[in-house]
């Protein structure tokens, strides 16, 4: 291996977080909407935790993209969206499909396989979706779902609706062509579309700086479609809903789309098998101490609100959490007929008389 | 002598064809410093250095349409699409570019390129990630298609691959990627469409490809103790397609199977049941059948997708029923 920190990833610079921005405890945003966001850290967290305790139970087959670390992107765009708006999710989409109220068992069920899963097994962790709470979707092929997030844009245009599709995809997404056709696109139609780059500084185990030609791959890019470039600390759940909430009332007011850069960290690796061993140790350790539930609860600590109410919320959610595990473990395995059922729409996948 | 595991193979193969072939260059995403996703390219930054051996962005289109460009200069490629589904992202320039080129110049310009991609599905990663599109490939004029199913073959047929002067699709199984050979020392080098007959027998005749092969075997051992003889074809590359291997068995059992992991429809053993009922009719004691994958997308539960891909059992019954059906 040639050791000039280039190539063995794990003794590179390490790319540390930046300070928390403490003036956000001031932030205009209500306790009621912050309690909620607090929830929801821990549903998102504990969710995960759990769903990895039964991959190592070998309950959870194939493979899981966790965003563990990374928990207060889903949680501010989902305090800030309308409950109508459209999510549009990577196989890294557990969070983001919980964060628009995808029931937690049905999720887990999902996980696991079963038959009470929200897609009956047929799409397991990477394909999350409900659209019936505005999930459109976990795509896992790079690129694509940005594309489609502006035909969903296009179509609220169209109808007049007020609704606002959001993209989320990580930061290696950028340096694919869709990213590039989207973003021109939704620019030149002024879709009500808002893309959000949760830069987590890694495609797999490639760190982005080393195949990307600027710094910040999407913020970096954002002047090339006549946007503003938006920086966000994907760590802070208030920076991100205060971003939300200005892309979002821009999109809706017809201004147009926008393109934001949350900088994050995942604590785990890639994938359920990644180690993440390509880190570099200081790196990961300074990330840790910037991660999303213990700030948030020293800030709303901050702000006044009693410890119990902030434990009490965290039992609730891991009885929740429970639940849900309960109801997947209770699923059956599905069967042979739901395998052909649903490839074309009269609900079957006959293609010959 | 060394043991090698099917992933080890891949990149004792290309590390063989680096050795000798001081121009060769690869390209993919995490492929060097972390030696792949799927473990097959492990050591070989150590060995050739970042120059030849290259990270690339998330980029499908740069990475094949680079080593189109690349090819077609004078300097042979190896570009690795992860997953094969993900060849979809870069079919122009496969489809369209690299497999129509030397025909639309009149054979001006040549791609001794290799795409290689993770193929298959068993690893329950659901719907877009566990495709066989190997007959995607096999469609396409100009392309050729190889899809080992052992270490050895994973290397000799790499080392053939590498060697030709056309663009070769090269399908590397995800669930073979554990399974372990002894591998002969010395430069091992096989050549593209020869089948090999993996089983004699004098009965039926079943076709199989990568991850078929193995369960194929398997069926044709459980089918000896019905006394019914098995003889298993692992075709090894469909283009070119070693029809006289194929052909020569019909001859002699008269029965004609295909064990294929794609959907259904279009699936290579289509244009195989055309070939051996146009060209071996006669010799024919019985309907040729194909068992496949159902004409659907691949499920991602455990439960589901055992049920989809052609299982041992399924190969096996529908065999034996093939026979009481007379
Ligand atoms: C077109 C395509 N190429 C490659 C992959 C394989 N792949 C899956 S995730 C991933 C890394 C994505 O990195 P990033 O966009 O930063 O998202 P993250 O996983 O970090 O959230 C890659 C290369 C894919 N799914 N689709
Ligand atoms: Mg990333």
């Amino acid at each position: 291996m040639p050791t000039d920190g280039r190539y063995d990833y794990a003794l590179r610079e390490p790319r540390l977080p930046r300070p928390v921005d403490t003036t956000l405890a001031g932030a205009a945003i209500d306790l009621d909407t912050r309690l909620g966001m607090y929830q929801r850290l821990h549903e998102l967290r504990q969710f995960e935790k759990r769903a990895y305790d039964l991959f190592l139970q070998n309950l959870v087959k194939g493979t899981s993209h966790l965003s563990l670390g990374m928990e207060a992107i889903a949680t501010g765009f989902g305090a800030a969206m309308r409950p109508d708006d459209y999510t549009f999710a990577t196989y890294r989409g557990h969070a983001h499909a919980l964060a628009r109220g995808m029931d937690m068992g049905q999720a887990m069920a999902e996980l696991l396989g079963r038959e009470n899963g929200v897609l009956g097994g047929k799409g397991g962790s990477m394909h999350l979706t409900d659209v019936s709470k505005g999930m459109m979707g976990s795509y896992a092929i790079i690129g694509a779902h940005l594309c489609v997030a502006n035909g969903a844009a296009w179509s609220a245009q169209m109808r007049k609706s007020g609704q606002v599709a959001v993209a989320f995809f990580g930061d290696g997404t950028t340096n694919i062509g869709a990213f590039h056709e989207a973003l021109n696109l939704a620019a030149i139609w002024k879709l009500p579309v808002v893309f959000v780059c949760e830069n987590n500084l890694y495609m797999e185990y490639t760190p982005i700086d080393v195949v990307t030609a600027v710094g910040n791959p999407a913020a970096g890019r954002a002047s090339a479609y006549g946007l503003e470039p938006v920086l966000v600390d994907g760590n802070d759940p208030d920076a991100v809903f205060l971003a939300a909430r200005t892309a979002l009332a821009r999109a809706r007011a017809g201004d147009g789309p926008s393109l934001i850069e949350a900088v994050t960290y995942r604590s785990g690796g890639h994938s359920r098998a990644d180690p993440g061993k390509y880190r570099p140790e200081r790196e990961v350790s300074a990330w840790a101490g910037r991660d999303p539930i213990p700030m948030y609860h020293q800030r709303l600590l901050g702000l006044g609100t009693p410890e119990a109410r902030l434990s009490a919320i965290e039992r609730q959610v891991a009885d929740a959490v429970d639940t849900a595990t309960e109801f997947a473990k209770a699923g059956r395995e599905p069967g042979e007929g739901s395998l052909h059922t649903e490839v074309y729409a009269d609900g079957g996948s006959k293609w010959r008389n | 002598m060394a043991e090698l595991t099917y992933r080890e193979a891949v990149a004792w193969g290309i590390a063989q064809e680096m050795r000798r072939d001081p121009n060769l260059v690869m390209l993919g995403e995490d492929i060097a410093a972390a030696g792949g996703v799927f473990k097959t390219t492990v050591g070989l930054l150590d060995e050739f250095g970042p120059e030849r051996v290259r990270d690339t962005p998330i980029s499908e289109q740069a990475i094949v349409g680079a080593a189109m460009g690349a090819a077609m200069t004078g300097i042979p490629v190896i570009a690795e699409i992860m997953f094969s589904d993900f060849l979809a992202v870069c079919w122009d320039m496969i489809a369209n570019e690299i497999a129509k080129s030397r025909y639309m110049t009149d054979g001006q310009v040549s791609f001794p390129l290799v795409i290689r991609t993770a193929n298959g599905g068993g690893v329950r990663f659901g719907a877009q990630h566990s495709q066989s599109v190997e007959n995607w490939a096999m469609m396409i004029p100009g392309l050729k298609v190889v899809a080992p199913s052992t270490p050895i073959d994973v290397i000799g047929l790499m080392a053939a691959s590498i060697r030709d002067p056309d663009p070769v699709v090269f399908f590397e199984h995800k669930s073979l990627m554990a399974t372990k050979a002894e591998i002969p020392d010395g430069e091992i080098i096989d050549q593209l469409g020869q089948a090999r007959i993996v089983r004699d027998g004098s009965d039926v005749t079943i076709a199989a490809l990568a991850l078929m092969v193995p369960r194929a075997l398997e069926a044709a051992a459980a089918l000896e103790a019905d006394g019914i003889s098995a003889e298993v074809i692992d075709l090894r590359s469909l283009v070119p397609l070693d029809t006289n291997t194929l052909l020569e068995s019909v001859q002699k059992t008269g029965r004609f199977f295909t064990v294929e992991e794609n959907p259904r429809l279009c699936g290579w053993g289509a244009e195989l049941a055309s070939i051996v009922s146009e060209e071996s009719f006669w010799a024919l004691d019985g309907p040729v059948i194909r068992i496949t994958t159902p004409h659907i997308p691949l499920p991602a539960a455990a439960a589901l997708e055992d049920m989809a891909l052609p299982s041992v059992d399924r190969i096996y019954e529908t065999i034996v029923k093939s026979f009481d059906a007379r």
